[in-house]
């Protein structure tokens, strides 16, 4: 029997089994320092149940007292081969399964590929879905940023902070549900625009959430920002200089956190971002309070953009009337020969996409969230691999903890913002 | 130099063999090279002046299957500094998927590469760390290849009975 490195600390194995003990050792060597191997530092399993991981992320650590030799990240707990099942369905049918990417971010995950989808069907969008888009996503980041906060400082000790954040988050998840029927789940934009205009009373909703967040971020940086231990855990804890920043692929707050001026919405302004006036946040040491404040920022940033689109948001089709790929309105179904057949073919076949390979990237709350489609010409997507902001950001988490205490690593966890669906896939 | 065109002819003046050819989709330039010229060709990206890729985007494999080459593997870099995009890809024979791994230069391309080890079985040659990702260390196969089956038990019934408990999964011993 062989075990994996990880299935080490197997507290009966270790004790009843040397040889086991031995083979699960070896495999670990390279790996951790020498000093694992003739007990001088300690190796310790974190996670997968773990409150502090955030999910089902296991750790295998290398302690000198309290302090981190080594960090391991372990993955793949909660692999779902999303990306192999979205082979075996149509375009639209496959839209489903992005919102389970990333759970906090749902909006998001739709928009980037119903982008990709429409990037190789030269697809237009209509004004109105682009501003609409923004204004919903831009309230996914806040609601995304709410948990991250609320779960980043209940690891630190604060636990009042988590049920304030998820009582605003309530708002955000009402809009959505007026939206698309869904709190979570939403799959409501489609490739072309949206699913169905905005309901009625939704201006209404938004603007007394405008109105009424502010106040609330500013009461949780009055909690926060100057308490004497909140900065005590977060100063100058896990510090990410800028070329290790960049060399290792960061993005989202986690690289903006040491001053790197990176923002897709600013760099490579997609669905209107350009039209719309806002601030990109920068740290300056990159440790977990900077990108404490940075996140905080972004809350206001994201309330301006959803105010601007809101008040300036136009009139017209929700939707793309290209037929090829987007369902005719029901009203025409009793009367048009050819939007029956349009629906027909649509919702039995699916449409085709042109052949051809496109990679789109769009700023999610965790960092860049890209999706590289390839289409054969046929109904099906060939191959969807998404780059997810989880996956690519989570790779540091073992030279950046090194040197820290066990303590400080659940802020860093809770500071790079995971989340283990979006990482696993 | 903002124009992915300009930085694919400067790739292939400098690199006149190792460039396959040159696709342009919907804006987006895709240089192919070959695998044995890809490491020299991603540090020339990396190093040059004007160019300095210095993040990497994206690292995605591809299954073709049947076709031939039957790989690909797909490099989305970025230049955080001149905010230009590029993507080079190499194709890989089902015979021999093996590739120079780009961690020397990009350390962040490290996971990402021991994906597509996991779900396509390509080597990146001289990874740090050359093993399973997402699925159990004692895993068979590679799950996003197409020739891998997406699931779905075959139901078992008295005509076929020996046939599915023969390939049911039953522990070693």
């Amino acid at each position: 029997m062989t075990l994996s490195p990880y299935q080490l600390t197997h507290a009966t194995e270790i004790e009843t089994d040397n040889e086991t003990v031995e083979i699960a050792l070896e495999q670990l060597r390279g790996l951790v320092s020498n000093d694992a191997f003739t007990g001088d530092t300690m190796l310790l399993n974190m996670g997968p149940q773990h409150p502090s991981t955030h999910g089902v992320l296991r750790l295998m650590l290398e302690l000198d007292g309290e302090e981190i030799v080594h960090c391991l990240p372990d993955i793949g707990f909660l692999h779902t081969g999303i990306e192999k099942n979205m082979e075996a369905k149509t375009y639209e049918k496959a839209l489903v399964m992005t919102d389970r990417l990333d759970y906090l971010n749902n909006l998001g995950n739709n928009l980037t590929y119903c982008m990709a989808i429409e990037k190789i069907a030269e697809l237009d969008v209509p004004l109105r879905a682009q501003y609409v888009r923004v204004m919903l996503t831009e309230l996914q980041r806040i609601s995304s940023h709410l948990i991250w906060l609320g779960t980043h400082v209940l690891d630190l000790g604060a636990t009042s902070l988590f049920l304030y954040t998820f009582r605003e988050r309530e708002h955000i998840l009402d809009i959505f549900e007026a939206c698309s029927g869904q709190r979570m789940m939403t799959n409501y934009f489609r490739p072309g625009g949206l699913w169905r205009d905005l309901p009625e009373g939704f201006e209404k909703m938004v603007r007394d959430f405008l109105a009424y967040m502010p106040g609330k971020i500013d009461d949780y940086e009055r909690i926060l920002t100057k308490n004497p231990i909140f900065i005590e855990r977060t100063k100058n804890i896990g510090l990410i200089p800028v070329e290790k920043a960049i060399n290792w692929n960061l993005t989202g707050p986690a690289l903006r956190g040491s001053g790197v001026n990176f923002d897709i919405r600013k760099a490579y302004p997609y669905s209107g971002y350009d039209h719309f006036e806002f601030d990109i946040p920068l740290g300056s040491n990159g440790d977990v309070y900077d990108r404490y404040l940075i996140r905080m920022e972004e809350m206001r940033q994201s309330l301006r953009i959803a105010k601007q689109a809101l008040d300036n948001l136009p009139d017209g089709p929700f939707r793309s009337d290209n037929r090829k790929y987007v369902p005719p309105p029901r009203s025409e179904l009793g009367t048009s020969m050819e939007a029956v057949i349009h629906h027909f073919k649509l919702w039995t076949e699916g449409f085709k996409l042109p052949k051809g390979e496109v990679y789109v990237a769009t700023e999610s709350p965790k960092g860049e969230l890209g999706v590289y489609l390839v289409s054969d010409g046929g109904t099906n997507p060939w191959r969807v691999h998404f780059r997810t902001p989880s996956f690519v950001n989570l790779q540091s988490l073992g030279w950046v903890s090194e040197g820290y205490m066990v303590s400080d690593l659940v802020g860093i966890i809770g500071s790079i913002d995971i989340v283990l669906g979006d990482c696993d896939r | 130099m903002a124009d992915p065109q300009a930085v694919a002819s400067t790739i292939k003046e400098k690199f006149p063999e190792a460039v396959v050819e040159i696709v342009e989709f919907r804006g987006e330039v895709t240089v192919v090279v070959t695998p044995e010229s890809l490491l020299d060709v991603a540090r020339f990206c990396y190093e040059t002046e004007g160019l300095e890729f210095n993040h990497m985007a994206d690292l995605a494999a591809v299954d073709y299957w049947p076709e031939e080459p039957r790989f690909a593997v797909n490099y989305v870099l970025r230049s955080m500094t001149h905010r230009h995009l590029i993507r080079l890809k190499v194709y890989l024979p089902d015979a021999k998927p093996v590739v120079d791994s780009v961690t020397g230069i990009w350390a962040g391309a490290n996971w990402p590469e021991r994906e597509a080890w996991d779900m396509f079985g390509i080597k990146f040659e001289g990874h740090p760390n050359p093993r399973r990702i997402l699925m159990p260390f004692d895993w068979t196969g590679h799950p996003q290849r197409k020739d891998y089956p997406q699931g779905y038990e075959e139901v078992q019934f008295s005509f076929n009975y020996d046939r599915v408990q023969a390939k049911k999964p039953h522990p070693e011993e």
